[in-house]
C-alpha cells in the first residue's frame, strides 16, 4: 500500500509530539497499549466516585420500600457501610477479574448480564456499520468528485439532515412507515417468539440470533430475524452514514487536488479508477480513526435505537437497570462500554499505523 | 479567519459591522455556501424567536390538560380546537412543541456556555504550563471523550438529579450533564492552540519584557486561540440539544408538569407509533430536526468558509462590487493551522472529528 506524500510535510505536528525521533512500529504499538491501561482505569474510577456520590446502591435501589432496619443490614451484608476507599480498591481489583459484582433487582451476576445482552448489542452495531459503509463511503465519494455541483448539493444537505434526525426519532418514523402503515417489517423485538424458543434449544447457542439461526438451518428462521434488524440497522447505520459520507467527501476533496491525482489522470487513468483508487486510498486513514471515535457513537447510539424497537441489549438493559435504580448494574455495564471503546480505538489506530507510516510518531 | 483571508479581503477600515464574525462570513460566502448559511440562520431565528414569545404563541400552558369546555381528552386527532392533536396524557401537542423550545434554547445557552469555561481555562493552563499537569489532563480527557457521551451523560444525571425532577434541577441536571461531555472538545483545542502560539515570537518578546504568565495567557495567547471557538460553538449547541432530546428519551426527563421537553414527548409516543398514531412523535421529532438542522447549518457554513481547502470560490467572471481575493494557493503550505474541524490526515486527534452526535 503506497502511501505517497499527500501533503507538504505538516510542521505543526513535529512540535506537538516528540515521542522518540521515527521508532518502530513495535514500539508505537507497546506505548498506544499501555495507553489503554489508564484510559480504563481512569474511566472506571470516575464512574464508581459518580455513583457512588448518590449514595450506597442498595438504599437508592431499594430506599422506599425497605425500613431502616432490614436496610441497614443488606448495606452491611454487601459491605457498603466500609469506608469508601476501601470499596473502591475492592472494586478495581474486581473489576480486573473480570467481576463486575451482582445487580441488585435480578441477583445475576453482571458479568452474565453483559454476555447474554452483548452480544445482542453487538449484532445491531455490526449491522449498522455495514449500512453505514455501504452507503456512506460511495456518496461520500460521488459528493467529493461532484464537488459543489448537484449531487453535492443534495447529498450534503441529506447528511446534514441525516444528523440532524436523532436515531431514536428516525426508527420511530421507520417503525410507522414501514411496520404500521406498510406492514412490510416487523415492529419490535429480534425475531418472532417462535424463533426465539428454537434458538434457546440450541446446545451451543452464541446469542448473535443471525448465527443461531444459521445453525438451526431453517431459511424462514434466518429470514426473521434478518427482516427484525433491517429497521434497527437502518436507522443507527443512516445516522452513522451521514458521518462517513461528510468525512470521506472531505478528505477524498482533499486528495484529489493533489499532484500525483493530476498526474495520474494526465496518464489517462479513468476518471472511476482516479477517484475509488487513487485519491480515496489514502483518504482511508483519517477514515479509519474516525470509526474508532464512531464507535462510542454507535454505542450510544445503539442505546436509543434498542430502546425503540426493544431489542433486547445492552442499551435496553441499562434503561431498565436505570429504572429500577440498580446503579451496580448500570456501573458495570457502563464500565464494560469504557473497556470496549478503549480496546476499539487500540485496534483502529493499530490498522491507522501498518496503513500509514506518517502515523507512527 | 486566518490572517491571510483578513488581510486580502478587507482594508484595516472595513467598517465595524462586516468585521463581525457571522456578517463577515456572509459576505464572503457565495452559492450553495451562502444559501445554506442563510437558510441556516433563518431557522435558528425563528427558533430562537419561538422560544422568546412561547408565552404568546402556545394556544395552551405545556402542562394545561383542560380547556374551558372540559379536559381536552387524549389522542385527539389533529385539527379543531388542537392544531397538532393531543397526547396519550391529554397534553396539547402544538403547545408542548412550542414550549419545548424554551427549554431547548436554556439548556443548550447554559452547556454551552459553561462548557466554553471549563474547557478554554483547563486548556489554557494545560497547553501553557505543560508538564505532568499537562499530560494527566490530556489522558484525562481523552478517555471523557472516547466514551460514549450519552452514558457519560446518563451517569451524571443520575448523580446530579437524584430523583428530583423540578424545572430547576431538571434542566440543570440536563445542562451540566452535557456540559461535562463537551468540556474535552475544548480544552483540546484550546491546548493546542496554546502549545502553537506559546511557541510564537510575541509571546516570547512579552516574556522578555516581564510580563507574568497570567497576563500573558489572557491577553497574549487566550484572545489568538480563540477564534475557532465560534465553530465549535455551533456544533456542540446541536449537539446539545440531541443529548438533552437522547437524556429525555431514555427517561432522564423533566417532568411534564414543570417543563416541555421534546425527548420526553417522543418517549412517551413510542407507543403510539405501533398504534398508528403519528401526530404525537411527528411533530416534537421535527422540532428536534429543525432546530439541529438550523444550527448546523450555521456551523457548517462557518466550518467550511474558514477552512481554504472547503470554500468555494467566486467563478472569475462573476466578481462582485467587493474585492475579491486572489483564488488563494489550493494547499496553503505554510499554514500551520491543523485543518478544519474534521480532523486533518496529519493531525487526526487534535480536533473534534466532525460532527458526532450522541443520539
Amino acid at each position: 500500500m503506497s502511501t505517497v506524500a499527500v501533503k507538504p510535510p505538516v510542521p505543526a505536528r513535529a512540535s506537538k509530539k516528540k515521542t522518540g525521533q521515527g521508532g518502530g512500529i513495535g514500539r508505537y504499538l507497546l506505548v498506544r497499549f499501555l495507553l489503554i491501561f489508564p484510559t480504563i482505569f481512569i474511566l472506571v474510577s470516575m464512574v464508581f466516585w459518580l455513583m457512588r456520590t448518590t449514595g450506597d446502591p442498595i438504599t437508592a435501589a431499594l430506599g422506599g420500600r425497605l425500613g431502616p432496619d432490614q436496610l441497614a443490614e443488606r448495606v452491611h451484608a454487601a459491605g457498603y457501610d466500609r469506608p469508601i476507599l476501601v470499596q473502591y480498591f475492592e472494586y478495581l481489583g474486581q473489576v480486573l477479574t473480570g467481576n463486575f459484582g451482582t445487580t441488585i433487582s435480578t441477583n445475576r451476576p453482571v458479568t452474565e448480564v453483559l454476555l447474554t445482552y452483548g452480544s445482542a448489542t453487538a449484532e445491531l452495531v455490526f449491522y449498522a456499520l455495514i449500512v453505514a459503509f455501504i452507503v456512506g463511503i460511495p456518496l461520500g465519494l460521488v459528493a467529493a468528485y461532484w464537488r459543489d455541483k448537484a449531487p453535492d448539493a443534495v447529498l450534503r444537505v441529506l447528511a446534514i439532515l441525516w444528523y440532524a434526525t436523532p436515531v431514536f426519532f428516525a426508527g420511530l418514523l421507520l417503525k410507522l412507515v414501514f411496520s404500521v402503515w406498510l406492514k412490510v417489517l416487523p415492529v419490535a423485538g429480534r425475531a418472532t417468539t417462535g424463533s426465539e424458543l428454537q434458538m434457546q434449544l440450541l446446545p451451543n447457542k452464541t446469542g448473535i440470533y443471525l448465527i443461531d439461526a444459521l445453525q438451526i438451518g431453517d431459511p424462514a428462521v434466518v429470514q426473521d430475524v434478518l427482516l427484525h434488524a433491517v429497521l434497527p440497522a437502518l436507522a443507527l447505520g443512516l445516522l452513522t452514514a451521514g458521518v462517513f459520507l461528510r468525512l470521506v467527501r472531505t478528505n477524498v476533496i482533499g486528495t484529489l487536488g493533489t499532484d500525483y491525482v493530476d498526474a495520474a489522470r494526465s496518464r489517462g487513468v479513468h476518471e472511476f479508477r482516479l477517484v475509488s483508487k487513487h485519491a480515496y486510498r489514502p483518504a482511508l486513514i483519517p477514515i479509519i480513526t474516525v470509526i474508532g471515535l464512531q464507535i462510542a457513537l454507535l454505542l450510544g447510539g445503539a442505546v436509543l435505537t434498542e430502546t425503540v424497537f426493544e431489542w433486547k441489549g445492552l442499551g435496553f438493559q441499562l434503561i431498565e437497570f436505570i429504572k429500577a435504580r440498580d446503579f451496580v448494574a448500570v456501573q458495570g455495564i457502563v464500565a464494560l462500554l469504557a473497556v470496549i471503546v478503549a480496546l476499539s480505538n487500540f485496534i483502529v489506530d493499530i490498522i491507522a499505523a501498518l496503513i500509514d507510516p506518517r502515523v507512527r510518531y | 479567519m486566518t490572517e491571510f483571508d483578513s488581510a486580502s479581503m478587507h482594508s484595516p477600515k472595513a467598517p465595524l459591522w462586516s468585521r463581525l464574525p457571522v456578517v463577515h462570513q456572509l459576505r464572503q460566502s457565495v452559492g450553495l455556501q451562502r444559501g445554506m448559511l442563510v437558510a441556516g440562520l433563518v431557522i435558528t431565528g425563528i427558533f430562537i424567536l419561538t422560544a422568546i414569545f412561547a408565552p404568546l404563541l402556545a394556544p395552551y400552558g405545556y402542562s394545561q390538560l383542560r380547556g374551558d369546555d372540559g379536559p381536552f381528552g387524549a389522542q385527539q386527532e389533529p385539527g379543531g380546537d388542537h392544531l397538532f392533536g393531543t397526547t396519550a396524557g391529554g397534553y396539547d401537542v402544538l403547545s408542548r412543541v412550542i414550549w419545548g423550545s424554551q427549554t431547548a434554547i436554556i439548556v443548550m445557552v447554559i452547556a454551552v456556555v459553561l462548557s466554553i469555561f471549563a474547557g478554554v481555562a483547563l486548556g489554557l493552563v494545560s497547553g501553557y504550563f505543560g508538564g505532568w499537569l499537562d499530560r494527566v489532563l490530556v489522558v484525562i480527557c481523552d478517555a471523557v471523550y472516547a466514551f460514549p457521551s450519552l452514558l457519560l451523560a446518563i451517569v451524571m444525571g443520575i448523580v446530579l438529579s437524584g430523583g428530583q425532577s423540578s424545572l430547576f434541577y431538571g434542566i440543570l441536571a440536563a445542562a451540566i450533564s452535557i456540559t461535562v461531555v463537551f468540556i474535552p472538545q475544548y480544552f483540546r483545542v484550546i491546548r493546542a492552540e496554546t502549545v502553537r502560539i506559546k511557541a510564537e515570537a510575541y509571546v516570547e518578546s512579552a516574556r522578555v519584557l516581564g510580563a507574568s504568565n497570567g497576563r500573558i495567557m489572557f491577553r497574549h495567547v487566550l484572545r489568538n486561540a480563540t477564534r475557532t471557538l465560534p465553530l465549535i460553538f455551533t456544533l456542540n449547541a446541536s449537539e446539545a440539544l440531541l443529548t438533552l432530546a437522547g437524556l429525555g428519551f431514555i427517561g432522564f426527563g423533566i417532568e411534564p408538569s414543570s417543563a416541555a421537553e421534546w425527548g420526553y414527548d417522543l418517549n412517551k409516543a413510542i407507543s403510539d407509533v405501533t398504534s398508528g398514531i403519528w401526530w404525537t412523535s411527528l411533530f416534537p421529532g421535527l422540532a428536534i430536526v429543525l432546530v439541529v438542522l438550523g444550527v448546523t447549518l450555521v456551523g457548517e457554513s462557518l466550518n467550511d468558509l474558514a477552512d481554504p481547502r472547503l470554500r468555494s470560490r467566486r467563478a472569475p467572471g462573476k466578481t462582485s462590487a467587493a474585492p475579491v481575493a486572489p483564488a488563494p494557493v489550493r494547499e496553503p503550505a505554510g499554514r500551520i493551522e491543523p485543518s478544519g474541524i474534521y480532523g486533518s490526515i496529519s493531525a487526526p486527534r487534535v480536533r473534534p472529528d466532525g460532527l458526532e452526535s450522541t443520539s
